[in-house]
């Protein structure tokens, strides 16, 4: 949609930008609770160990911890007998068979029942944040009111969809700064050796949240690209020193190429593993002046703070100084966990704002939420945002009014892409050399690694044992 | 009398309280088309399980856009769904097991309830190249489909993508994907959408649980009590449309006074779905709500048949 607005040249109105940020930033807000609670918390929190735990001293744990709006002793032990019933029952569902038990948990009790009891009560309030993209949206999953030129929900500008918006954001943004950011304290601060494990060199945002028409100078979360982890050197990011290399992907052979003049060609074979030097994955491999970047929250925090981002630089100093760690803590595991909620309170609590002016504008009787335009014959578009997995770009040439190519490329594809032209390493790659694993055969370690960064696909990872040279295969979901 | 405050009870004790449960069995019996003399029956199914029914869900070609609606369930709430109502046993999103582990669970859960679970298909199959260009751990969509729906009790295909193809299957579809029924050459339940209502999901498990049976199903396999209406007839803006008050541009004065969306493309009229009704996300819009025209994403070979979206049929 971006692109093709920039293909045609249209500027979309005021209105239809602040809506769009709302439902980003509902995105956001949303995408990162789940991530955070439903799909990388039971790498560091043992469900089975809260069955154990003393409901009294949760509670205690809980106050002291977190502001959550539930809790006390009952409480607790209502999870906990919830839970026992559960287990009791004999069908342990999607709980069964994870790693329970395993060395490398290391909460105590009590911290597991506190997490899981939020575990559950964040699938409960996910339900409810999504609503805030069905009143501008339509609906969630999917949401259908953006057009190329504005948004269509015009009819939902009204004080009482606005306001019904500002409840369920409030809720939510509560729900950030007294259960999540706590709990994410609680744990990190159990586990900050992984402030030194699983980190990466270079970092790529191309930023989004445009506060004006002005791009990229406006964007609340900034565009900028890291090397080397030289925060001192962040520069801005252009787009056409992008390119994409098929070499060790399962696609027809070519030369690194920029989007625009970009290919889609896939084997047309049942695609073969292979490892050593072939090919080995469906995912080209996307690098940034010839480097691979890691995108996504860590990626956005740290060129935010290199650029002296006021509010995000006030949550990664308190946060540093709550936990006791350095700033180069930030390239790792960790960092990358701690990053998705830090940017979850800017980004949460610019959003207030944003309705506020929304407020303003159709106070004044602006309600205008589309800018009509007529397609070209020929024209080319990009269109770079930054989505809750990070860095996302489209290229689109048009040529009689149709589309003559189209590309994008994902946040996952330059996560997990896999080596290039010159055989460097994808980020996941290179962030997984190095870790520790205790019990090969149950490889939790690499899941914490693999699951900070949110990947949106299932992949494989192999780990050989350098001694036995036994290999072992996990699947990482 | 004594029963009813034990099955209460044991409901408090799983963290529902007795109005909310009325409350979600209420809307539960309605969307599934049944008299409200069914409430109590309905709600006997989600208390009263001694073992609860279990699933097997599959991901295939798909963007897990499915699994999200169902986590956006509040009819019941997905936590009751998950720890009360079902037991899903294999599911690649929210598992907590991983690896060897995972695949260790599909294989025994499905040795254990053979011929008794219920599958769910999310993502279309790919039948090109021997299932070449879909893989889960080196085995092909196609022979786990085959291996696992052929000792299912029932297929359900959650979404579009499972139950025709989606967009995987649009042009020019190189990996020859298809829905499950079709790869399979078997008959399977389609709840499509893209994503599907997970209220039309619940609505089907529980017809299961409470009479034993699926719902009755249209020729295109889609439960009646959801799929048995188009769009156009159940729209609010229908009258619009009678009166010939249409929207032709985004951002008009027609679009404001929300017109009929026929001639911004609105595919409605082709589209059979329970949307204008029961609406998503606790009822609080749907696309024409919106005042965006409807895609036909629950339609077979929407992307193909039902494009250009912003085009008058």
């Amino acid at each position: 949609m971006r692109a093709v607005e920039n293909a045609v040249g249209v500027t979309i109105p005021k209105n239809a930008r602040i809506m769009r940020n709302l439902l980003h930033g509902a995105q956001f807000q949303h995408d990162h609770i789940v991530h955070f609670y439903h799909l990388h918390a039971l790498d560091w929190v043992d469900i089975v160990s809260a069955l154990s735990a003393d409901p009294k001293k949760t509670a205690t744990l809980s106050e002291n911890v977190s502001n959550a709006p539930w809790g006390g002793s009952a409480y607790y032990k209502s999870v906990q007998q919830r839970l026992q019933t559960f287990v009791d029952s004999g069908q342990l569902g999607h709980l069964n068979n994870a790693y329970w038990g395993h060395p490398a948990y290391k909460l105590p009790p009590e911290a597991n029942l506190m997490a899981s009891a939020h575990y559950i009560e964040a699938l409960r309030l996910q339900a409810k944040t999504v609503r805030m993209h069905a009143i501008f949206g339509a609906k969630n999953p999917h949401l259908q009111s953006l057009v190329v030129g504005g948004i269509t929900s015009v009819k939902d500008l009204t004080p009482d969809r606005i306001a019904e918006f500002l409840y369920i954001w409030k809720e939510t943004q509560e729900f950030v700064k007294n259960v999540y950011i706590p709990d994410l304290l609680a744990v990190a601060s159990f586990y900050k050796e992984w402030g030194a494990i699983g980190g990466t060199s270079n970092f790529l945002a191309w930023g989004d949240l445009p506060l004006s028409s002005k791009e990229p100078e406006s964007l609340f979360m900034p565009r900028g690209v890291i090397m080397k982890r030289d925060l001192a050197g962040v520069k801005m990011a252009e787009q056409e020193k992008v390119t994409e290399h098929v070499t060790r992907s399962w696609y027809e052979k070519g030369s690194p190429k920029h989007p625009y003049k970009g290919e889609t060609k896939p084997l047309q074979e049942n695609p073969k593993y292979s490892p050593g030097s072939g090919k080995y994955s469906w995912i080209k491999a996307p690098r940034y002046d010839g480097e691979p970047c890691e995108v996504g929250p860590l990626a956005r925090v740290l060129v935010a703070y290199a650029k002296g981002h006021k509010d995000i630089k006030a949550v990664v100093d308190s946060t540093l100084k709550k936990l006791g760690i350095p700033v180069k803590a930030l390239f790792s595991t960790l960092g990358r966990t701690a990053a998705r909620g830090l940017e979850t309170i800017a980004i949460g609590d610019a959003m207030e704002g944003w309705v506020m002016e929304l407020v303003g504008n159709i106070k004044s009787g602006d309600t205008k939420t589309y800018q009509s335009w007529t397609m070209p014959d020929k024209a080319m578009g990009v269109g770079l945002n930054d989505v809750a997995r990070g860095s996302l770009g489209h290229w689109i040439k048009i040529e009689n009014k149709k589309i003559k190519n189209y590309q994008y490329v994902v946040p996952s594809t330059w996560n997990l892409g896999p080596r290039c032209e010159k055989g460097k390493l994808g980020p996941v790659e290179e962030a997984l050399i190095g870790t520790p694993i205790a019990d090969p055969k149950r490889p939790i370690e690499v899941l914490r690694t693999v699951h900070s960064f949110d990947p949106c696909i299932a992949c494989g990872v192999h780990i050989i044992d350098p001694d036995s040279n036994q290999v072992y295969k996990i699947k990482v979901l | 009398m004594e029963k009813e405050k034990e099955f209460y009870k044991r409901l408090e004790k799983k963290g529902v309280s007795r109005r909310d449960f009325m409350k979600y069995c209420t809307f539960l019996t309605a969307t599934m088309g049944l008299s409200s003399s069914f409430v109590p029956k309905v709600a006997e199914v989600f208390a009263a399980q001694a073992q609860r029914p279990p699933v097997i869900w599959l991901h295939f070609a798909e963007c897990t856009g499915c699994s999200e609606a169902l986590l956006r369930s509040m009819y019941p709430w997905i936590d009751q769904l998950l720890l009360e109502v079902i037991s899903v046993e294999y599911h690649e999103t929210i598992m907590a097991a991983a690896g060897h582990q995972a695949e260790e669970n599909l294989h025994n859960a499905v040795k254990k309830y053979n011929g008794k679970f219920i599958c769910v298909v999310e993502g279309a199959v790919a039948t090109k190249y021997n299932g070449g260009y879909g893989k889960i751990g080196g085995k092909t969509f196609l022979d786990i489909a085959k291996d696992v729906c052929s000792k299912a009790a029932a297929v359900i295909c959650m979404g579009t993508c499972s139950a025709y193809g989606g967009v995987q299957a649009a042009k020019p579809n190189p990996g020859g994907y298809k829905g499950v029924g079709d790869a399979l050459g078997i008959k399977t339940l389609n709840i499509p959408g893209c994503p599907p209502n997970p209220i039309n999901f619940v609505g089907t498990v529980v017809n299961y649980l409470l009479l034993g049976k699926l719902p009755a199903l249209d020729d295109l396999g889609r439960p009646l009590f959801a799929y048995g209406k188009s769009i156009h007839d159940q729209c609010p803006r229908r009258s619009h449309f009678e009166n010939g008050e249409f929207v032709t541009e985004f951002g008009s004065e027609e679009a404001s006074m929300g017109y009929c969306l026929y001639k911004v493309g609105c595919k409605g009229p082709e589209t059979f779905n329970n949307c204008p009704i029961v609406k998503f996300n606790d009822g609080t819009s749907w696309p024409v709500e919106a005042g965006h025209p409807c895609i036909g994403c629950s339609e077979p070979d929407f992307w193909d048949k039902m494009s250009p979206f912003y085009e008058e049929m």
